[in-house]
């Protein structure tokens, strides 16, 4: 298995809870157990790109009981002799070996996963700053030698490009510093946010600079944001500013 | 019944409630951290190799930087 992994160091470690859960593509090569008509292959992998129900393989790192995954698409791009290669697209937590099992008991002729790559990772895909080991290990010497910052910047992204898919808040700076501490958002410190927002999604909040301040729940709708002028907006899951970045802007005896 | 759209495949859409500014005196841009903040707050985008588990991969970036703890985004094994 090879391809898209992304590797949160340190403080962003915090956000990969956001990257679990989003979208998947992988290009995947299924193996048929007897010979079956091109056609058939393309119609049963149509039939797939829908919700599904899958229950996690046997060797999962996650409960074995029967749940639903969404295939957003299912292409087929080539077929020789038994080999089928495809390219789906997927919610995150969708078993591939087990899909392409799944599509083997369809056919009727059986199937496994001969091969895997991932080509994308949430908002991360295999163009432009994709990198290999070898390329952080000497990109790494470089800068420790030239302590060239544009050097580090070509291998590092910031932890906030992780969060490219997940709906977004922007903040007042004078909210910044109490979200910090723990307190949820109320509606006076949003100022803008995106229509996709729904009740118990995950959103980031953020500052109008693009900072991550924290991952929280949504506990109202967008529609419903727009028009509150007071009560809590975002439950606060995890913190990811420092303390102090942003100047405290609250009144209370004692922190 | 028309497929589910991906959640890359669609563009966001703002609203905005309230206009402010920002300070420029606290905080700054993502793309503005120190060579220090810019680790501690960064991710790479890997391309595993292979062969190696996520976690053995994950290990060996964190002993490549340096650094005291990594974490990885979603295992990608077999």
């Amino acid at each position: 298995m090879t391809g898209i992994l992304p590797i949160a160091l340190e403080e962003s470690r915090k956000i990969v809870q956001a990257l679990l859960t989003s979208g998947k593509e992988y290009c995947c090569v299924m193996k048929l157990h007897r010979e079956a008509k091109e056609e058939r292959v393309k119609k049963v992998l149509n039939e797939f790109e829908d919700t599904i129900y899958q229950r996690p393989p046997l060797r999962a790192s996650v409960k074995r009981r029967l749940r639903t995954r969404t295939i957003y698409y299912l292409d087929f791009l080539e077929m020789v002799e038994r080999n089928v290669l495809f390219k789906v697209g997927c919610e995150g937590g969708t078993y591939i070996r087990k899909l392409c099992h799944d599509v083997g008991e369809v056919l009727g002729c059986g199937a496994h996963m001969q091969e895997l790559r991932r080509t994308r990772s949430g908002p991360f895909t295999e163009n432009g700053d994709m990198v290999t080991l070898h390329d952080v290990a000497y990109w790494f010497m470089e800068w420790q030698q030239k302590k060239d910052e544009t050097i580090l910047k070509q291998f590092i992204q910031p932890m906030e490009k992780a969060l490219a898919l997940v709906p977004k808040i922007y903040i007042r700076d004078s909210a910044v510093d109490a979200i910090c501490h723990g307190a949820n958002l109320t509606a006076p410190g949003v100022l803008s946010f995106e229509t996709k927002i729904r009740k118990n999604s995950m959103v980031a909040v953020l500052t109008l600079k693009g900072e991550a301040v924290a991952l929280s729940n949504a506990i109202s709708s967008a529609k419903e944001i727009l028009d509150m002028d007071h009560g809590i907006v975002a439950v606060s899951r995890r913190v990811l500013m420092r303390r102090g970045t942003y100047p405290k802007c609250w009144k209370s005896g004692d922190v | 019944m028309p497929r589910t759209v991906a959640p890359w495949e669609t563009e966001p859409k703002i609203l905005v409630k309230a206009e402010d500014e920002t300070n420029p005196r606290y905080g700054h841009k993502p793309e503005e951290r120190s060579p220090k903040e810019c680790i501690k707050y960064g991710i790479i985008n890997l391309d595993k190799p292979a062969g190696p588990t996520s976690h053995e991969v994950a290990a060996w970036v964190k002993r490549i930087l340096n650094l005291q703890s990594v974490g990885h985004g979603g295992t990608l094994e077999a």
